[in-house]
């Protein structure tokens, strides 16, 4: 088997059993405040990092990938405007397929 | 209902396509979204796999993201109350747009309904679209019609309720920091893990300031 088969299938087992314990573990440690106000916080980190190394970084090295930088900027433009999601991903794809295809 | 269906189909398309054009099978793409089937932790592994990271690194990433399923779980289970063999389908179901939907219902039947309705549609559509896009995804090439835009927007979008809170944007802006310096110097899905060390610290120091009045 595979590295790569592998990692899926530890991933995908692992995020499973964390939403079974969550499910099944109801009023238990998880629903301590500081572990929860820490959960809160932990997709608002993860999450901004991935954006940023999406956008800024390919192969360990700083590359700014400016046409999906103006699709997100136009997406955030969207949000702003307080639209709803599918309207946000039109935009990102929409901004970032134009602007690559005229550069 | 019908908007979060499209939603999770347009999206489903992307995952697929951008998951074959980073390296991954068919199959392998269709076995993260049916069992997996959270698409941030999706998303994070499959980038970190086609940057050429560690296996360790996309799965910690993975579970890290995945982890706020668990809290997810605990809300909802809190209204459904799921029995027996319910509670493992109940389980797989729990993400981001069904904890939202679910808890958005003020009764018990209303969230019971909601949260089987919004599952139930998120993961066929979700699960059709990755198929749809992983197909047709080698013979296209993603970043043509701009898919690697959509993740980070869609990311973007999901932290985006937590930016008009004062914690959250310090966190979000501390986490963005600590990831553009460890680009260059650390291998890919590191600085991710390090951003969630920032939240880890920020949990830890509100709680011991504040003891609970600094809110969520």
């Amino acid at each position: 088997m595979s590295a790569t088969w592998i990692t899926i299938l530890v991933a995908s087992i692992g995020c499973y059993g964390l939403k079974l314990a969550g499910v099944s573990l109801s009023d238990s440690l998880l629903n301590h405040p500081r572990v929860q106000q820490t959960a809160g916080l932990l997709p608002v980190a993860m999450l901004t990092a991935l954006v940023v190394t999406d956008l800024f970084g390919a192969n360990g090295r700083y590359s700014a990938d400016w046409p999906a930088l103006a699709g997100v900027v136009s997406g955030a433009f969207a949000l702003v405007l307080r639209r709803s999601l599918v309207t946000v991903f039109l935009i990102a794809i929409a901004v970032t397929a134009a602007v690559r295809a005229l550069t | 209902m019908a908007g979060i269906g499209l939603y999770a189909a347009m999206f489903g398309v992307t995952f697929g396509a951008v998951s074959v054009g980073s390296g991954l099978s068919v199959g392998q793409t269709m076995v993260l979204s049916a069992v997996l089937f959270s698409g941030a932790s999706q998303f994070a592994l499959i980038g970190i796999i086609g940057a050429g990271g560690s296996p360790y690194a996309a799965v910690s990433t993975a579970l890290v993201l995945g982890l706020r399923n668990a809290f997810y779980g605990v809300a909802v289970s809190h209204s459904l109350r799921p029995r027996g063999i319910r509670r493992f389908l109940t389980a797989q179901l729990v993400i981001d747009e069904t904890t939202a939907m679910t808890l958005a219902q003020p009764l018990p039947r209303g969230r019971r309904y909601a949260f089987w309705a919004t599952g139930a549609t998120l993961f066929v559509l979700w699960n059709l679209g990755s198929l749809v896009g992983a197909l047709a995804g080698s013979s296209i090439n993603p970043s043509t019609f701009g898919l690697d835009a959509a993740a980070p927007a869609i990311f973007l979008a999901l932290l985006w309720p937590q930016l008009s809170r004062g914690q959250g944007r310090s966190v979000a802006l501390g986490s963005a920091l600590v990831a553009l310096a460890l680009i260059a110097i650390t291998p890919a899905g590191l600085p991710v893990i390090a951003a969630a060390g920032v939240a880890v610290a920020a949990g830890i120091g509100s709680a011991r300031r504040g003891a609970g009045a600094e809110g969520r």
